[in-house]
């Protein structure tokens, strides 16, 4: 269904080329994930499929890209869109019309599609992605969840022979990510349709693959084959592959039910064992507090009266579904606007009436689209620009940048970054001036997985050190590595407030992979369960 | 009659078309007279009717904006007055002082005596503008711009879209500068005076052109600008016939302007270059495969508001002929404006909308930027009576998709099968 036969693809002005001599064949009603470390090009990829890569953005493609018998080499996007529908990395962004109903329709109508057949579609992609009730909706109005749910749902009423998903699920919580992927499960089984997806969050889409494109970066050819194998020897995996690896099972289980079968024997090795527990914080001294703070949106209320203490050492998870008022509580928090009611105090001083030089000392935060605060030339100049802002020696950021993703060109302009580039830098700048209070609104985007561990290091530096964390994230493996605290809101109410162990391993959404597979114990990840059997007697 | 016209909730609302039309007729029966009581009463009518029946869509709030606009409009025409000076005479209400100019600077005067007289005129001046303002936010709020591009034929539909697209153009911006002055902040630089101005220039326009980009990528991807191939000599007459028609309305205008230079005062060729336009776009329109997604049908009520808008304009016209006292005002003597029964009635006319026109049901259309919450409904809101519960926000309950699998969603026919195309 797709094939790259021999695809080399140079941005304009780049030295090495992001794509080079790929051959890649997807067959009909396969689930295929492209798998890679951030920024090897896995977007580049996809792009290429329906030739929005290289009509809208320059650079040289060699080699021939085929969908369907079509090749895009003279067929633009527009030729190929009743065969490819193309959802990108942020659905926002890509609509077309306000509503919800107009938007479903939209590809039909540029198709030329006849009325009625337009109306049965448009009915059926309401039912089948669950958007009956939003149908009239302005798509202003919608959270990321369902904004994510009528992109797919818009590119499926043309019904295409080939679905091209860029982390479909990065940007929802685990409840939401499940059913996009049941949903697209469910297409690929009913209607033989083909899905290219790329994801990070590898522990939520693997279960579901056929098969596994792996892109090394660093110039290495591809890798393809099914999932179960191209893991084995994958340097990203999920947790529960990492698990598998260390307890030797074979085959390695893709899924949560496959390895509870098998994890009867390490369960027994685990008997009497306890993970290492995590610093008690909760007697720190207080960095911040919200006290009965409200703020709405309209008539929807984000934050309802939340009264929360924040301190020093603590690294605190919140968490809860699309729109439950997280980032709306860390942007208070920074004092980016004041709440409607309520007290705000960071470092005994409300941070919305602080003046921009003195709030970079006592609070950071790295929002949800890091890129918003990327606007220098370059690399090079952006961590420059924030060493001289923040008075640290020149340096320190570029330092600090080096750690969490070695080897990013500093010539290189902002915007010709990866998404998880972007975030990477962002990090980067947030982090290095070390304020006393740290502020990450989904801190793991777009990010892979040595690159989420060296930020885990990073983050528990900075928390031995005094420092407080807040990260507002959809990503329980995160919270399982680092967390301390976890805050569950819901509808703008705390409803869960507690040692991160205890959170998580109880609610079934937000366990962590290690917890599923080893419950009742509760064990959060790989590298506990490591110190565990190590520190046991030879033999076990 | 209105009772048996009126129209119980519909999905779809009053076609756009209409909406536009009677507000442009309301700002047209507005520019006609200076009557500030006429004024008043057309204003009033105007945002009655779009009480009654706007929706909550984030669009809907355009009326309030335009509402402001017009106060700043009427308080600018006072101020320029009050400085500058109309000198009109009769009640010296207070005077500034009179600063002298130069000789060069004749006709322009600053300061000296401010008349009553001087400042009514301006205010009703002023005021006719805004309510003519207020009409255009009206139909705004009636109906986005966006669904009265869907009506348009398919030959005009580019051109629509650039234009949609760069009215989208100045949202973009706002919401762009909100963006980068949080983020300025969150880095500690300055937000506010000059430096923060030059800092910030360069990344609002980036990100707006970068959204602008986007769009056009992600409206290719979607299949916008498919064509479909058409016999050359076609194409020809669409170009040929655009291009020609189009030189020629230009050189008529020039004709009508400057009479006596071309023969006919120009207007013949005018007409002729609007027939080969016309034929050239017409042409041109084939090439399209564009179909149109439920399109909104003109009914009753459709023809009863277009009436009720051209019904205001005829009696303000037939008023103004018949020479009905008061329908302009002015200032000497000063006194109470006299009411033209005859226009006025016309404008009471305007009101038909608000009882004829359905009422356009969109549910939780809350207008905020996440679902309303599920327990509580909008109170207070005139639409609410037919307004169904807005629907719950995301709790996992509600989130399961209730329908089965259904397998004809894409239909599983062939691609590119051409039963489904429109003839």
């Amino acid at each position: 269904m797709i094939r790259f036969d021999g695809v080399t693809f140079t941005y304009d002005g780049a030295e090495r080329p992001t794509l080079d001599r790929v051959d890649l064949s997807v067959g009909e009603g396969e689930l295929c994930v492209v798998v890679g470390p951030t920024g090897s090009g896995k977007t580049t990829l996809l792009r290429a499929v329906n030739g929005l890569v290289p009509y809208f953005t320059g650079g040289r493609l060699s080699g021939e890209v085929t969908v369907d018998g079509r090749s895009t080499r003279d067929h633009p996007p527009r030729e190929l869109a009743d065969v490819v529908g193309m959802v990108g990395q942020n659905p926002a962004a890509s609509f077309v019309t306000d509503s919800v109903e107009d938007e479903l329709a939209y590809t039909m109508e540029n198709l030329g599609l006849a009325s009625d057949v337009m109306r049965r579609r448009v009915e059926d992609a309401l039912d089948l992605l669950g958007l009956h009730e939003l149908r009239d909706r302005p798509l202003a109005t919608l959270s990321g969840g369902q904004q994510q749910r009528v992109a797919i749902g818009a590119v499926l009423t043309a019904s295409p022979r080939v679905l091209v998903l860029d982390e479909p699920t990065s940007a929802l919580d685990p409840a939401a990510a499940e059913e996009v992927l049941s949903s697209l499960t469910r297409l690929v089984h009913d209607l033989g349709l083909t899905v290219l997806l790329a994801e990070h969050r590898l522990e939520r889409v693997l279960p579901f693959a056929d098969s596994v494109v792996l892109i090394p970066g660093t110039g290495a050819q591809l890798v393809v084959g099914p999932a179960a194998e191209v893991m084995v020897q994958s340097p990203v995996a999920p947790p529960l592959v990492h698990l598998g690896r260390l307890a030797g099972w074979d085959p390695l289980p893709l899924s949560i039910r496959d390895a509870r079968r098998l994890a009867g024997p390490l369960r027994v090795r685990l008997e009497g064992a306890r993970p290492v527990e995590r610093p008690d914080t909760l007697a720190g001294s207080s960095v911040a507090s919200l006290s009965r703070v409200t703020v709405r949106y309209h008539d929807v209320v984000a934050l309802d009266a939340v009264d929360l203490e924040f301190r020093a050492g603590e690294i605190v998870a919140v968490m809860g579904r699309n729109g439950s008022g997280k980032s709306t509580l860390l942007s208070r928090l920074a004092g980016v606007r004041p709440p409607d009611a309520g007290r705000v105090e960071v470092g005994g001083d409300d941070p919305a009436r602080l003046e921009p030089r003195a709030l970079v000392a006592k609070v950071g935060l790295v929002p949800q689209d890091a890129g918003v605060l990327l606007y220098g030339e370059s690399v090079g100049e952006e961590c420059s620009a924030a060493d001289h802002d923040t008075g640290l020696t020149p340096g320190t950021t570029a330092a600090v940048l080096e750690r969490i993703l070695p080897g990013l060109p500093p010539g290189r302009h902002p915007r010709d970054l990866s998404e998880g580039q972007r975030l990477a830098l962002a990090l980067a700048i947030v982090l290095a001036p070390a304020p006393p209070l740290l502020l990450l609104d989904e801190p793991t985007r777009g990010l892979d997985y040595p690159g989420k561990a060296r930020l885990v290091q990073l983050l528990a530096e900075l928390a031995a050190d005094g420092h407080c964390v807040v990260a507002a994230t959809h990503d329980v493996e995160l919270v399982a590595q680092v967390a301390t605290r976890a805050v569950v809101l819901a509808e703008g109410e705390i409803v869960a407030d507690g040692y991160a162990r205890d959170v998580v391993c109880h609610s079934p959404v937000f366990a962590p992979q290690v917890a599923k597979v080893l419950a009742p114990d509760l064990w959060l990840t790989v590298d506990e369960v490591r110190t565990a059997l190590l520190g046991e007697p030879v033999g076990g | 009659m209105t009772r048996s016209a009126a129209v119980g909730p519909s999905r779809r609302g009053l076609h756009p078309g209409a909406w536009w039309l009677w507000a442009a007729c309301m700002a047209g029966a507005a520019s006609r007279t200076t009557n500030p009581i006429l004024l008043l009463l057309i204003g009033g009518v105007v945002a009655f009717v779009v009480a009654a029946r706007r929706t909550s869509a984030p669009w809907s709030r355009s009326l309030v904006v335009f509402l402001r606009l017009g106060i700043v409009v009427i308080v600018i025409r006072v101020v320029l007055v009050i400085v500058f000076g109309n000198r009109l005479s009769g009640h010296v209400l207070f005077t500034l002082p009179h600063v002298p100019l130069p000789s060069w600077a004749a006709g322009v005067s600053i300061g000296g005596p401010v008349t009553a007289e001087a400042i009514l005129e301006a205010v009703v001046l002023g005021l006719r503008l805004a309510v003519v303002l207020l009409c255009f936010g009206a139909a705004n709020s009636l109906a986005s711009p966006y669904r009265l591009l869907r009506c348009l034929p398919a030959v005009l539909y580019e051109a629509g879209v650039a234009i949609t697209v760069s009215l989208a153009f100045a949202p973009e911006l706002v919401i762009a500068i909100g963006d980068v002055r949080d983020a300025r902040r969150l880095r500690g630089r300055p937000v506010r005076g000059v430096a923060g101005l030059r800092g910030m220039a360069v990344p609002v326009l980036e990100s707006a052109f970068d959204r602008s980009l986007q769009l056009a990528s992600s409206m290719d991807a979607r299949g916008y600008g498919r064509r479909v191939d058409v016999p050359r000599g076609v194409r020809r007459c669409a170009t040929g016939g655009t291009a020609v028609g189009l030189l020629l309305v230009v050189g008529g205008i020039y004709g009508v302007l400057s009479p006596g230079s071309l023969p006919g005062g120009g207007i013949p060729f005018v007409a002729l270059g609007a027939i080969l336009v016309g034929v050239g776009l017409a042409a041109g329109g084939r090439r399209t495969v564009r179909t149109r997604y439920r399109p909104d049908p003109w009914r009753r009520p459709e023809w009863l508001v277009a009436a009720s808008g051209v019904a205001v304009v005829g009696c303000m016209v037939a008023a103004a002929a018949l020479g009905a006292p008061g329908m302009q005002f002015t200032v000497y003597p000063l006194g109470p404006p006299t009411l033209p029964l005859l226009a006025a009635g016309g404008v009471l006319l305007g009101l038909l909308p608000a009882w004829v026109a359905p009422v356009e049901r969109r549910p939780g259309a809350a207008g905020g930027t996440r679902p309303p919450r599920p327990t509580r409904g909008r109170s207070g809101n005139r639409s609410k009576a037919v307004t169904p519960p807005p629907p719950p926000a995301e709790t996992p309950a509600a989130r399961r998709p209730t329908a089965p699998p259904v397998p004809h969603v894409p239909s599983g026919t062939p691609v590119g099968h051409n039963e489904d195309r429109a003839a």
